[in-house]
């Protein structure tokens, strides 16, 4: 049944020609269809607008049931009546007032719909029973009461007119566009006598339900009755004055003469035709029913049988178990009256806009369907898009955009990883000195720093935007720079020859450590990524190691090569972080390989001018005449001089033959629990402050939607369609067979309905505040975002407090809890459904991503529940045990955390290919996404805080080659609407000795891409499994780096300095929340622990499993660096181990997403006061999260040091202070991992587990 | 009654050998990228059941018909099949799952097994072959 009845729907919307659409797309509020244009009306004005096409079509169904009940007018206003549906009178049905209200003058038909579904139970029943075409037809027809009519596409195919009849009986709740009070402050209805109208005949009667529809009300009892089991019992056969039988001819006849009406505005042929079969569907689906039993009959003219559960409107806030504050309501009925046409018209003309849009994005494939690439080939797209001549392109070739900086203002550089600014190794140029150094100039030194002196165009480019702003022009001078110095292409071949490790790299990465006689394995200063050892410009051209790294930092030759050296292979991604500085490329042309479509890149050969050599596949490419031309130097001939081979990371505006349909706007959807758990938990109260703060700075442009949502057993939408007084609630309680009530009017332009918007958020926190509703329809409210969001896609954020209960994708409790510190098996780590997996497929299809919000205190099965926002590319955020009073950090760290969700960078309708130098091969990849083909990742969204994990393998020798390049392309909308492809390339050279591959092992990222491993191993197979393979992961590297190094004495335990610390931060996994046994770990906080490993990007990664510890009682200026005009300290690093406490010292542990401050008991008083604030240990609260902003050297030591590590990552953790001996001391206490644990080795300990497995 | 028995198995083994052949078209499909990953595992999970039931009802019959040496032969294959079948994670979407499929080389070696399936089947279609003539023949 949900087939046909679903289907309708986006079916509407994509009949539409795909002409529209293009206007559609463009933006502009352009004149909609013809045809549609007329029902398209909203608010108020509508009766009027309708009047010239549709009056004609009400009357007649109207006649019928119970006279018109007016159609239009309903929109604007929604009544609160939901709770009032049980004092109806049944008599009063009979009443004919419809009549009174003339259609035009109807617009006041309040909503009378109100939220039968809730009621009970019973109603789901009957819809079933009637059929599942009616039940669409019933939203339909709700929309069309309330406010949402004005969707003429939705209008056209679904309802028949019968289906008019039907809505109007239905009865459409909404307010009067007059009554000023949002229905939910104001509404209760009850508190409405049926007085105020006036026009409302039958409003005494029905007093309450009156109130909101007049012409409605006839029909809405009926429905009650047999929708709701306490109406039931009214039978209403009185005031159906037609039989069935004629009903049903009459509302064959209007559908007939709603096609003619239609056509003749001047819809196309086509869709005459469409509509024409959907009505004629709806007229046999109308006929059984009608003919069934008079009660029946009446129901489905009064509301289509599915739609009783459904029973949508409602107003905002209304219904019964939620008392909303009464208001007074002004009369209702002048206010739609007196809404001047020309305002209903140019809603209308809005509405077409949107339909175009739908309609637009309808009709192109969906790529899903289509295998289509990432980078599509200019046939695929052909079928598309006819015009492809590449308009997106300006004629100018050289129009660099302005460097495109991250949404993040604060975040200052990329460099996350590399926050010391010093470090000579730093191998980014760019990044490293830039964010956290104001001044480069001032430590730029000639070659320790990057390549400060060979690139001064870097170094300029850079600088302006410290200060925050990018300007283009800079970087464009930057460029030219640097252009000047680049040796220039051709002589690139030449400077591959001194690739081997002849030069002096060799001692430091190889010296030999032993492991067990070094007591401070961790260095001082935090570690860096090593080096590629290429020669000097290809080193400098390289991309920056925060975007793209490899584990081997040189690649062996053979898969035995590597087999042999037991190393992990793999990159590790950040492909779409905030940069601070970022050439960007529009061209009608972007060269491209011909044969593996590999992008241009620096690493490419000129073999002349005309010609270049793929570095990927070895094709001689030609060189487009365009190319030819630099726009830097405003030169001719020197192709090898363009930003594309100058720049390892860059990014190209790309053209129509990269769009399958017009990029789609951004579309934001929040999926709100409303339960009692969660109004317990009241985080409402925190998203929707921080929506209200953040509203205007959401990523998007003109064209932005946004759409809310809310369910506990029931679905709640609201519509927010322009227009309304107030936002308007529609319940849908039939969660078996999910509809949407207004698929037009749920996702509202951002800009033009922003005041409803902020109503709707300000009134939020406190609709559900009484609400004894304890279930969680989770997974119907997840198929209803996914049906709102697949004509466009986007981000829909779930937020769920509990685990589901209701509908499809509910899950049962799977923890024992006795079995959480269990050392031995540690279950239900795989999802205990596919429901959610499947679903997320379907809207990666769709290119929509889920983001979830876990915020409960109970077990709630994340691990089935990541799976939504797994495969659909979205992100996950849990926050254990949050309390809105009771646990403010949680709070704290959730509105953090919502203010960089909100505001950060969003790439729309993403994909993503990994290339590779022929001979390598991809074989698995860790991240949120969907493989769509074997190096194609569907990322419905993509955000600055993903990261993405590849192993490779070695599939064919790669001896005749010195060097082996890898490139991701991300081609994404941007939040602006422009198509965009952002391109990283990394290279790395071919070793061919095991000594070699040893030296440059990057063990950050090996580390990382174990864990991701470990996590793929702990759900296919078995924690301890994953654990093992760990532990085997030392072992087997050391003995093999044991066995090449000759004359070791077999006694101790030797890594290469380059591995010396991988037996450290392998423990540290293993003490992990993830992979720890024998400690008390909850399931779900171990598979978050997992979900984070699998999309966290390296820096954060690496802080999570090894956190930073620093002593900060005693913060001297020594080696401090300055950041604007701060000074900011930089103590050294300590191990994680509790020898380091001393009680007179307080150190900060940097855990990534949290920082924890650790007073020792005997801690200098003056420290204490000068930093705390407080007079001494004792005084000290148990929880404090602040340090207070004290006028001492020391506090402001200590400040700008925390600030300064906070503004090196995207979401601000939260600050724990930690006393001696206060309970929280063992969450601090965790993180030392060197040291021993009931369950687990000490470091040493571990050592000497390794090196006993070695001699074995 | 011989004759029925391997008349059958035949005919059923015929269309254990299209089913192979089908799995390692659509899974090369899927390799050159013709078709995603969903609808390849939507398209061939489709048809492990009939594939399993198929097999087990040839093994089956073997039994009741006392041909143990065929029996055995079927036996391990059967098993297999089965046991492939129960052992799918509770997440997953059937033996193949496209968000799986790419990952861990799990395309090869499904593409292996349907190899090696495909010579079985054809093996066994000759033996059947061979036993019917043969019971014809008594007849």
């Amino acid at each position: 049944m949900s087939a046909p009845a679903g289907s309708p729907h986006p079916a509407a919307s994509a009949r539409i020609p795909p002409k529209l659409g293009g206007a559609a797309a463009s933006g502009a509020a352009a004149p909609a269809g013809p045809g549609p244009g007329p029902h398209q009306q909203n608010g108020p004005a509508q009766n009027q607008m309708q009047v010239p096409s549709g009056y004609g079509l009400y009357p007649q169904n109207y006649v019928a049931p119970s006279g018109h009940y007016s159609q239009g007018p309903g929109k604007m206003t929604s009544l609160p009546l939901d709770s009032q549906s049980g004092d109806y009178y049944p008599g009063l049905y009979t009443v004919p007032t419809q009549n009174v209200v003339t259609p035009n003058t109807a617009s006041q038909q309040p909503g009378a719909q109100q939220m039968y579904g809730r009621v009970p139970p019973a109603p789901h029943v009957v819809g079933s029973a009637l059929g599942s075409f009616q039940g669409a037809m019933s939203s339909a027809s709700h929309l069309q009461t309330s406010a949402s009519q004005p969707y003429s596409s939705f209008v056209n195919h679904y309802n028949s007119p019968a289906m008019y009849s039907v809505n109007s009986s239905v009865a459409s709740q909404g307010l009067p566009s007059t009554c000023g009070h949002y229905a939910l402050s104001a509404v209760s209805n009850a508190s409405y006598p049926g007085v105020p109208y006036p026009s409302l005949p039958a409003g005494d009667p029905y007093r309450q339900q009156m109130l909101t529809s007049q012409s409605a009300l006839t029909v809405r009892p009926i429905r009650e009755s047999s929708l709701s089991g306490q109406n039931t019992a009214v039978s209403h056969p009185s005031p159906l004055p037609p039989p069935p039988s004629q009903q049903y001819q009459q509302q064959q006849s209007l559908s007939g003469y709603s096609t003619f009406s239609w056509s003749a505005p001047g819809l196309p042929s086509t869709q005459d035709n469409l509509i024409r079969n959907h009505t004629s569907q709806v007229a046999a689906n109308n006929n059984p029913t009608n003919t069934d039993s008079l009660s029946r009959s009446v129901m489905q003219n009064v509301q289509p049988p599915k739609s009783s559960p459904v029973v949508s409107t409602v107003l905002s806030g209304a219904s019964s178990t939620r008392p909303p504050p009464a208001a007074p309501r002004p009369a209702e009925p002048a206010a739609s009256v007196a809404q001047p046409p020309e305002l209903s018209q140019q809603k209308g003309m809005q509405y077409g806009e949107y339909v175009n849009n739908q309609a637009s994005s309808a009709p192109t494939p969906l790529s899903s369907t289509s295998d289509d690439e990432e980078e599509e080939e200019e046939d695929e797209e052909a079928g598309v898009d006819s015009s492809s001549t590449t308009s997106s392109a300006s004629p100018m070739p050289n129009s660099y955009d302005a460097l495109e900086g991250g949404s993040y203002p604060d975040m200052l550089s990329s460099s996350a990883s590399s926050p010391a600014p010093e470090p000579a190794p730093e191998p980014d140029p760019a990044p490293a000195p830039a964010p956290a150094v104001p001044q480069p100039s001032k430590l730029a030194k000639p070659f320790g720093y990057g390549y400060p002196a060979l690139q001064p165009g870097y170094q300029n480019a850079t600088t302006p935007l410290n200060s925050g702003v990018p300007p283009s022009s800079p970087g464009y001078s930057g460029f030219q720079q640097y252009a000047q110095q680049y040796p220039g292409m051709n002589q690139l071949s030449s400077s591959l020859g001194g690739l081997s490790l002849q030069s002096s790299s060799q001692p430091e990465s190889l010296r030999p450590v032993n492991l067990t006689q070094e007591r401070n394995i961790l260095p001082m200063t935090p570690v860096w990524a090593p080096v590629p050892n290429l020669n000097l410009d290809l080193r400098k051209l390289n991309c920056s190691p925060d975007s793209f790294r490899c584990t081997l930092t040189n690649i062996p030759q053979t898969q035995a090569l590597l087999n042999k050296a037991k190393l992990p292979l793999g990159l590790l991604l950040h492909p779409f972080r905030d940069l601070t500085q970022l050439p960007v490329i529009t061209s009608n042309t972007i060269v491209r390989c011909r044969s593996c479509r590999t992008y241009i890149n620096p690493f490419v050969s000129f073999i002349d001018q005309r010609r270049w050599k793929c570095n990927l596949c070895y094709r001689i490419n030609d060189v487009p005449e365009e190319f030819m031309y630099n726009p830097i130097t405003r030169s001719y001939g020197e192709p090898h001089k363009r930003p594309e081979v100058q720049n390892s990371t860059v990014e190209f505006i790309a053209s129509s033959d990269y769009m399958l349909r017009p990029p789609q706007p951004a579309v934001y959807l929040f999926v709100l629990d409303v339960s009692h758990n969660a109004v317990e938990a009241g985080y409402l109260t925190v998203l929707c402050q921080s929506l209200l703060e953040n509203l205007d700075k959401l990523p998007g442009d003109s064209r932005t939607r946004i759409g809310f949502m809310t369910f506990d057993s029931t679905i709640h939408f609201y519509n927010l369609q322009e227009g309304l007084s107030q936002p308007q609630m529609l319940i849908v309680s039939d969660i078996d067979d999910v509809f949407l009530p207004t698929p037009d009017s749920l996702l509202v332009n951002l800009h033009e309905s922003k005041e409803l918007i902020k109503d709707l958020l300000n009134a939020l926190p406190n609709m559900f505040t009484n609400t004894r509703e304890t279930h969680s329809a989770l997974g119907p409210a997840l198929q209803a975002a996914f049906k709102l969001m697949s004509p466009t896609g986007g981000r829909v954020s779930v937020f769920q407090t509990q685990l589901p209960s209701l509908g499809a994708g509910l899950l049962q409790s799977r923890e024992d809890p006795n079995q959480r510190s269990s050392t031995k098996v540690v279950q239900h780590l795989g999802p205990a459904t596919d429901f959610y997996k499947k679903l997320a497929l379907d809207c990666s299809g769709q290119q929509t991503a889920v983001d979830l919000f876990l915020l409960s205190s109970q077990y709630s099965d994340l691990a089935s529940l990541a799976c939504i926002s797994r495969y659909s590319a979205g992100c996950i955020y849990y926050y254990p045990s949050f309390h809105y009073m009771h646990n403010p950090s949680q709070a704290e760290k959730l509105q953090k955390d919502l203010k960089r969700y909100l505001t950060r960078k969003i790439g729309f309708e993403a994909v993503m290919r990994i290339r590779c130098t022929k001979g390598l091969s991809m074989h698995t990849f860790h991240g949120n996404f969907f493989v769509r083909s074997t190096d194609l990742l569907s990322l419905a969204n993509i955000n600055p805080d993903a990261g993405f994990a590849v192993q490779l393998s070695i599939e064919e020798s790669l001896t005749d080659t010195s060097l082996v390049c890898f490139q991701t392309a991300l081609l994404y909308t941007s939040s602006k609407g422009e198509r965009r492809i952002r391109v990283h390339t990394l290279c790395l050279p071919v070793v061919s000795s095991l000594a070699d591959v040893y030296a440059g092992v990057d063990v950050q990222a090996a580390i990382c891409l174990l864990a991701n491993m470990a996590v793929d191993r702990s759900i296919s197979s078995s924690l301890s499994d994953a654990r093992d393979a760990l532990v085997n992961a030392v072992v087997d590297s050391l003995s093999a780096y044991g066995s090449t190094v000759s004359n070791l004495q077999h006694s101790a335990l030797i890594a290469p300095s380059s591995l010396k610390l991988f037996p450290l931060y392998v423990l540290a996994l293993l003490k992990q929340k993830a992979f720890r046994t024998g400690t008390s770990t909850r399931l779900d906080d171990r598979v978050y622990a997992m979900c984070q490993i699998k999309c966290q990007p390296l820096v954060h990664l690496m802080k999570m499993i090894h956190p930073n510890l620093y002593r900060i009682d005693r913060l001297t200026d020594e080696g401090a660096i300055h950041v604007n005009d701060r000074v900011v300290p930089q103590p050294p690093l300590q191990k994680l181990s509790a020898e380091k406490l001393t009680r007179e010292g307080a150190f900060l542990m940097d855990c990534g997403s949290a920082f924890y401050i650790w007073i020792g008991k005997s801690c200098d008083n003056n420290f204490i006061e000068d930093v705390l604030g407080y007079p001494n240990f004792a005084s000290i609260p148990q929880k404090m999260t602040h340090l207070p902003e004290l006028d001492t050297l020391s506090s402001e030591r200590a400040r700008s040091f925390i600030t300064w590590l906070r503004d090196n990552r995207p979401l601000s953790p939260v600050l724990h202070v930690v006393k001696d001996e206060s309970p929280a001391k063992t969450e601090f206490f965790q993180h030392l991992i060197e040291d021993r644990t009931e369950a687990a080795f000490s470091y040493y300990e571990f050592l000497l587990h390794v090196q006993q497995q070695i001699c074995k | 009654m011989e004759t029925v028995v391997f008349v059958f198995s035949l005919l059923d083994c015929c269309a254990l050998i299209f089913l192979s052949v089908y799995f390692i078209i659509t899974l090369s499909d899927l390799e050159c990228d013709y078709i995603n990953a969903r609808s390849c595992c939507s398209k061939l999970n489709k048809w492990v059941i009939p594939e399993v039931v198929g097999h087990t009802i040839i093994t089956v019959l073997m039994l009741i018909s006392l041909h143990w040496f065929i029996f055995l032969l079927n036996l391990p294959v059967a098993t297999w099949n089965i046991y492939r079948l129960i052992m799918v994670p509770s997440g997953n979407m059937g033996v193949f799952d496209p968000t799986e499929i790419h990952n861990r080389g799990q395309l090869k070696s499904h593409m292996k097994e349907a190899m090696i399936k495909l010579g079985f089947h054809l093996l066994c279609f000759f033996m059947y072959l061979y036993s019917m003539i043969l019971a014809l023949i008594n007849d």
